[in-house]
């Protein structure tokens, strides 16, 4: 991150030189702050409310009722771990809070279940299929109700704010479908070269 | 689609009524949580959206955008979302900023915007996912973890052009 700040600026102010565009460059510095401030303020009313009816949803025992629902189809997923396990409720729970978009839930319980699959795997340094399948699982988007997405474009005077919803679970779901094949394949593989 | 979100919004509280939850009291909380991410993403937004305005002025991010648009011409990809997509799974607060910048210059409801809009809300930051949970556990052979997680990002990419494409009808 400080990295990619620094090389930011620093290929800007460069470029900006070499094109004579100082005016520019200025001009971006206080637009930029000025706008990300504006933008932070009209997203806020739209934000607090999402998070406000998801946690009426979580309180409710939404998660939970997903957590539970998910089970079956995630124990297929993971080939090591047992259907009572507390890994397999971890991931469930996490896959649950990921749906919901309760992102602050989801990391610990998502950390929770990583570290009972490191122990399952005998503690190496070296990741087991299941734990692959995990984090994968958590680097693509599941997330019902892209609030964060729907504020920015309310934000910024979109007509209709949702509309991008059916695109977004459908591109997110065959994403999500082709990183767990790629994923289970891998494993396939090495399981035959064994 | 008009009635998607008021209809959740009442499953949410009748699931709420059923179960219940202090309505009025769970909302409030939850609402200030919302305040807390405001707040908390707030110096990285500032921080990202003036280095990436910065980026725009100077000419750098167009001269990457034409650099690239005849690859993304042929594909069918907008151009101006490129440096996004290559953002997008190193930097989460970077790939916003990049975000906001194709709302303002081509609008939300552009086929830019839109295409923006999905691949935004069907990826994640991968490496930095990646890193937090193998960080967890103190994991350094991460075998087939990044191919994967990077063959899911390209197809998120992919399968926004197509779904706006085809649902939404722009482009």
């Amino acid at each position: 991150m400080n990295i990619l700040f620094g090389a930011l600026i620093i290929i800007a102010v460069v470029f900006g030189l070499v094109t004579q565009n100082g005016a520019g460059l200025t001009q971006g510095v206080i637009t930029g702050a000025e706008d990300s401030i504006n933008l932070l303020l009209t997203m806020a009313g739209m934000l607090m409310l999402w998070s406000g009816i998801m946690e009426i949803a979580a309180r409710g025992g939404v998660t939970k009722m997903i957590g539970k629902a998910l089970a079956p189809i995630l124990q297929r997923l993971f080939k090591n771990v047992n259907k009572n396990s507390k890994a397999l409720e971890y991931i469930s729970m996490n896959v649950s809070a990921n749906l919901l978009g309760l992102g602050n839930a989801a990391t610990p319980f998502g950390l929770s279940a990583m570290n009972q699959l490191h122990r399952l795997g005998g503690e190496s340094d070296r990741a087991t299929d299941d734990m692959v399948m995990f984090v994968v699982m958590n680097t693509a988007s599941i997330q019902i109700f892209p609030t964060m997405i729907g504020s920015l474009r309310q934000a910024y005077s979109s007509t209709a704010p949702f509309e991008i919803l059916p695109c977004v679970w459908i591109s997110s779901a065959t994403a999500l479908a082709v990183g767990l094949i790629i994923a289970k394949s891998f494993c396939n593989i090495k399981q035959r070269s064994d | 689609m008009d009635y998607f979100v008021p209809i959740f919004i009442a499953s949410v509280v009748v699931v709420g009524l059923i179960r219940k939850v202090p309505l009025f009291d769970a909302f409030v909380e939850g609402a200030k949580k919302g305040f807390q991410i405001l707040l908390n993403i707030a110096p990285t937004i500032v921080g990202l959206i003036v280095a990436v305005d910065m980026l725009k002025a100077s000419g750098a991010i167009d001269m990457l955008c034409d650099f690239i648009s005849p690859l993304a011409d042929t594909l069918g990809f907008p151009k101006e979302i490129v440096p996004m997509v290559l953002l997008r799974p190193v930097s989460g607060g970077g790939s916003t900023a990049l975000l906001t910048n194709i709302y303002k210059d081509c609008g939300p409801d552009s086929f830019a915007g839109q295409v923006a809009s999905v691949l935004a809300g069907s990826t994640e930051t991968t490496f930095y996912a990646t890193a937090v949970y193998y960080g967890s556990v103190k994991v350094k052979k991460i075998r087939h973890t990044l191919v994967a997680a990077l063959s899911a990002d390209f197809t998120a990419a992919v399968m926004a052009v197509l779904t706006v494409r085809l649902i939404l009808g722009s482009g």
